[in-house]
């Protein structure tokens, strides 16, 4: 029997697209900064680059605020239960027919490993993004705001973290066609509503 | 070359009345006030008289005639310095116009703002002093003693010194949005004046009035044609080919060369012994480095050219070119030997005997001819992975040419493993869910 669940409020809908396509749009544009695409021109790809940049930290604001007030953060919290099962899951059940060792509900929409993807997400990959772009951007006032730091080495790490996001970018775009059917993931992102087998 | 030993043809402009030999006494009046004040036009000094004007009417080369100057009628018209007085010499310095600087010749007269936004002469319409401001008599300008870069401070307003480089006008920030509160490609571009000169990006490209002087070979000099002089002229409307000059190529609408640059330049000296190498031997070369905080990245033209080098002393030749038969110059017998004797002599040099041809170059900032801001350059004429216009600029991080090859290469790997994995996984996927149907 199937259930259709409410898992994505309307906040959670918009704040995951439009930061889907500002990542998007941001890898695009700074990939050409770094010199391996050639899609905008350099000029229009900086600027469009740092206001994209500027928009992502303005979602993120707006994403943090709500995480803590709606006490949503607790989605994130990491679980070490059925981690190796998930895993199995996707390297063989997934194969076989089996189920998927987690049960989707409103309460716990995100299973263990997304948790632990999303929280790195959260912690490490956007505060070093957010960082390195200010720094980037900032050099000029180093002196004054007494930071010395390689404006080299900086770029370089804002690098990493962009092979990074391609990195998350691709299996989580992957794995978004693991439902089944293979749509209902994504259905369920952009309607909010999604049908789950009950057990 | 140099003016040693060449005196009375080079110095009707380096400088002053009657700088006929090593002696000449740089004595304050010696100094030629009417080439710089006349303001009829009719004061010219003769080619090679020592920088003395004609005082009766003189023929020059058999062709050019020089009407005797009229002092009088001279001193009762002086006047502020004008953009033709100063271009008497300055237009016109490598012996024509254009041919030595590539930033100045005679266009400037009365240019068009597409050559320079300043002299625009139907807009800001500015002369030379209006930025080579002068303190009693000195005039600031960039090499010897007044470097133009350095200090940055903004001179404006009210300040009556000097005014040569362009920050004094503009800031250090200078590039301000004129409509909008705010644009963040001004800041950004704003952010560059730390590391690049305003030169670079708005002198875009030199030679844009005349042609100029690229490459002088001397070796080739002193070939005649049936007994007479050649002058084989090329497409730009310069010679290819003189007898006294050598082989000559030329340039117009050139890409600039650019290097570190703070200001002064280093010389090689006459006497000052140099190893001739596969590289040509520098003559001068701008100082600078990325370290120094005051050095910017500057748009040079890099002049070159093949001269006569002594390969026992390991010298440079200072040739006499300029003198009546019989004293050695190779303008007169075309004897390299000869004029090399006579100049090395009179420069107070040793010669032995043996005369050489090695590749030179000299670099010769550009500052002139600043362009229109629409014509300035565009981001990607320098950052861009290969052929940018700053390709060979070490010791900055330049976005679009730079970066961490082997991060690269190891992101790329793992993004390209993640999509083989899952396009594998994916098609697997498909294939058994059609298998069970």
């Amino acid at each position: 029997m199937k259930q259709k669940l409410y898992l994505y409020t309307r906040f959670e809908r918009l704040w995951h697209w439009t930061q889907a396509f500002l990542i998007i749009f941001l890898l695009l544009t700074g990939f050409e900064i770094h010199g391996s695409l050639e899609i905008f021109g350099y000029e229009k790809a900086y600027l469009w680059h740092v206001y994209a940049g500027m928009a992502l930290v303005i979602l993120t604001a707006f994403a943090i605020f709500w995480h803590l007030t709606t006490g949503a953060w607790r989605h994130y919290w990491p679980v070490k239960e059925k981690i190796p099962q998930i895993c199995y899951y996707y390297l063989v059940g997934i194969f076989r027919g089996e189920p998927h060792p987690f049960e989707k509900r409103p309460d716990q929409k995100l299973n263990p490993l997304q948790r632990l993807a999303y929280l790195f997400l959260k912690l490490v990959l956007f505060p070093l993004q957010f960082v390195t772009a200010f720094l980037l951007l900032s050099y000029q006032w180093w002196p004054a705001l007494g930071i010395s730091a390689s404006f080299r080495k900086v770029a370089y790490y804002h690098t990493a973290g962009a092979f990074a996001f391609l990195f998350f970018l691709i299996i989580h775009v992957y794995l978004a066609t693991t439902g089944k059917p293979w749509y209902s993931h994504l259905r369920g992102m952009i309607l909010g509503w999604e049908e789950v087998e009950l057990r | 070359m140099a003016v040693t030993s060449n005196w009375c043809r080079c110095t009707s402009c380096h400088a002053g009345y009657g700088w006929k030999d090593k002696s000449f006494d740089f004595a304050v009046e010696k100094i030629d006030c009417l080439v710089c004040h006349d303001t009829t036009g009719t004061y010219k000094k003769f080619p090679t008289d020592c920088g003395y004007p004609p005082l009766k009417d003189k023929v020059f080369a058999g062709k050019k005639l020089f009407k005797a100057v009229n002092l009088a009628y001279v001193a009762q018209h002086v006047g502020y310095s004008t953009r033709e007085s100063c271009g008497k010499c300055h237009f016109f310095s490598g012996g024509g116009d254009g041919v030595k600087r590539g930033d100045i010749d005679s266009t400037l007269i009365a240019p068009p703002k597409k050559i320079d936004a300043h002299m625009d002469a139907k807009g800001l319409n500015f002369t030379c002093a209006t930025c080579h401001t002068t303190t009693a008599h000195e005039i600031d300008g960039r090499h010897y003693d007044t470097p133009a870069p350095g200090k940055r401070e903004l001179a404006l307003p009210r300040y009556e010194g000097h005014l040569v480089k362009c920050e004094a006008c503009h800031g250090t920030r200078p590039h301000r949005p004129e409509k909008k509160l705010f644009d963040w490609r001004l800041v950004k571009l704003n952010d560059h004046t730390d590391r690049v000169a305003c030169q670079t990006c708005h002198i875009p490209l030199y030679a844009r009035g005349l042609p100029t002087n690229t490459y002088w070979d001397w070796s080739t000099a002193g070939r005649f044609k049936d007994g007479k002089p050649i002058v084989k002229m090329g497409p730009l409307g310069r010679p290819e080919y003189h007898t006294k000059k050598g082989t000559l190529k030329w340039g117009k609408n050139l890409v600039p060369v650019y290097r570190w640059y703070n200001g002064t330049y280093s010389y090689l000296l006459p006497g000052e012994k140099v190893e001739a190498g596969k590289d040509p031997i520098v003559l001068i070369k701008p100082n600078g480095s990325p370290e120094d905080p005051d050095s910017r990245i500057f748009p040079f033209k890099p002049h070159f050219g093949k001269q006569p080098y002594d390969p026992v002393n390991k010298l440079m030749i200072v040739p006499k070119l300029f003198g009546p038969k019989g004293s050695g110059a190779f303008w007169a017998e075309f004897d390299w030997k000869k004029a090399a004797a006579a100049g090395m002599k009179a420069a107070g040099l040793p010669f032995s005997g043996k005369v050489e041809f090695v590749e030179t170059v000299y670099y010769h900032a550009l500052s002139h001819m600043v362009a229109p801001r629409e014509d300035a350059l565009k981001c990607a004429a320098c950052h861009v992975r290969q052929g940018g216009r700053l390709a060979s600029i070490s010791g900055v991080y330049l976005p679009g040419r730079d970066r961490h090859v082997e991060l690269d290469k190891i992101g790329q790997t793992l993004c390209l493993i993640a999509l083989l994995f899952v396009s594998i996984h994916g098609v697997a996927r498909i294939i058994i869910a059609l298998k069970r149907k």
